[in-house]
């Protein structure tokens, strides 16, 4: 059966991979093909880029960093940050990348996701939703809003319903993001999670908040993903991919090994 | 030699001309929609992305249809995804009519089936890394185990007329087709090119494979 998948997520910007990589024996930790080929080898299913920098200027150099990386590690690449256009679609796709996340754009205008599956194929098209927890009455079912610009811009979207239209509008996959969680190592939102992937039929990668090994279980056994995402537990050497894929085996769930 | 992978305007090539490169040894990787340079390569990788009435479309306006014909017949051929699917005679993506290489059809993952042995529901597209069953063996499985995961994503299946063509087979939650053989033809569901070492030893394969059974035009005319 299909075994779930493991992602580690670098940020990159100027074409260099920024925040905290920790590889004890790399010679520049910052190079993008040294540190895709490190999480290569310690067995993860994909990658993903995402250019925090995301101005137009430097969007040649984030295209010649996703060609060198695709032509040395073979394993499916999402690259996001700044889409904005079809053409911005078709240039990473045609650089190398097998995934285009998208995220303030799709909020701003819809249809581009529409244009964009249309033309490529729904495979290749991520939305990522940027999600945070309204509070409301304490017994009244959570409710999520979308956020955009980085979780800095409120959109009065309900996330959910943000997703099936989505999902609708053509998209291959959510990579879902807790804003409440992102940063905090205290977990995902297993809520959250849960209710998005039960919900949709599209595959959901739950995305923020972990801080151990026991957090991408859980985001797999109870928040039901379809993949997990986290960054720092990788990049600062903590834990490997392996050793979260052992976890999971542990607890019963298929990984490719 | 040289080494064409068919370029009909649709997907990512590049991923597919790079793995390639990477394991051809030195062997010339060619993109491209020149039905001469189809016909002057030794082999040819014929890959795919997107929807299937799209790829078919493109493929006929740019007038790749023979030249594609002629060598699915008489070389080592490799599909891969669509370009799998496109060797069959119809799919339910579009309800399009395919190349009819191969006789059977190209199917939806049935919404109603997509539940797993937990009673929970599978997604659509079946994306991810899955373990494929090799059905018989094949030069193209040389020193790939049993049941290796490779990488898919899709949302369409072929289920083919004879069973003698399944060369492997996943599940999701049900057996499903996902490499189908005949004679110098190899084609699969999933993509060698995203499926590091299983994938680039599969393509490795393709590139050293010696065709020794007769190619499906030499059979066709001894029959």
């Amino acid at each position: 059966m299909l075994a779930k998948r493991i992602i580690p997520c670098l940020d990159v910007a100027g074409g260099r991979v920024v925040k905290g990589i920790n590889f004890v024996d790399l010679r520049d930790a910052g190079d993008p093909v040294e540190v895709a080929r490190r999480y290569d080898e310690q067995g993860a299913d994909e990658l993903t880029f995402l250019d925090i920098t995301a101005s137009s200027d430097a969007r040649s150099t984030l295209l010649s960093m996703v060609e060198a990386v695709a032509a040395q590690v073979f394993i499916p690449l999402t690259v996001g940050g700044g889409v904005r256009s079809v053409a911005d679609v078709r240039a990473l796709l045609n650089a190398g990348a097998d995934k285009v996340s998208i995220n303030t754009a799709a909020v701003q205008t819809p249809e581009l996701v529409q244009q964009a599956a249309g033309r490529y194929g729904a495979q290749c098209i991520v939305v990522a939703i940027d999600a945070k927890r309204v509070v409301d009455t304490p017994d009244a079912a959570p409710r999520w809003e979308v956020f955009t610009h980085g979780g800095r811009r409120a959109t009065g979207l309900d996330a959910l319903d943000w997703g099936l239209q989505m999902q609708d509008y053509g998209a291959g996959e959510v990579l879902l993001t807790s804003m409440d969680r992102d940063g905090t190592r205290i977990g995902f939102d297993l809520a959250l999670t849960r209710a998005f992937s039960d919900a949709l039929t599209i595959p959901i990668i739950a995305s923020g908040g972990v801080g151990s090994i026991a957090h991408m279980v859980e985001g797999v056994t109870q928040g039901h993903a379809d993949a997990v995402l986290a960054a720092s537990i990788f990049h600062y050497g903590e834990h490997t991919v392996g050793e979260v894929k052992r976890a999971l085996e542990a607890a019963g769930v298929e990984v490719r090994r | 030699m040289t080494i064409v992978v068919v370029d009909y305007g649709m997907g990512n090539l590049r991923s597919v001309a790079k793995a390639l490169e990477h394991v051809a040894d030195g062997v010339p990787i060619v993109v491209t929609d020149d039905p001469a340079q189809i016909a002057r390569a030794e082999r040819i990788v014929f890959p795919g992305q997107g929807a299937m009435p799209d790829c078919m479309r493109e493929l006929e306006a740019r007038g790749l249809r023979a030249a594609v014909l002629d060598a699915a017949g008489n070389k080592p051929f490799l599909g891969i995804c669509i370009g799998l699917q496109m060797l069959f005679e119809r799919s339910e993506e579009g309800d399009t009519l395919g190349l009819a290489i191969l006789s059977g059809d190209v199917v939806r993952f049935p919404a109603e089936a997509m539940v797993d042995a937990e009673g929970r529901r599978l997604k659509v597209p079946h994306m991810g890394w899955n373990q494929v069953h090799q059905s018989e063996p094949h030069p193209m499985w040389t020193g790939i185990a049993d049941a290796t995961r490779f990488y898919f994503v899709h949302s369409y299946f072929p289920q083919p007329a004879q069973a003698e063509l399944v060369a492997g087979y996943s599940h999701y939650p049900f057996a499903f087709c996902c490499a189908v053989a005949r004679a110098n033809l190899f084609a699969v569901q999933f993509h060698p090119e995203k499926s590091h070492r299983a994938g680039l030893q599969l393509l490795a394969n393709f590139v050293n494979w010696n065709v020794r059974s007769g190619t499906i035009a030499e059979r066709a005319r001894c029959s």
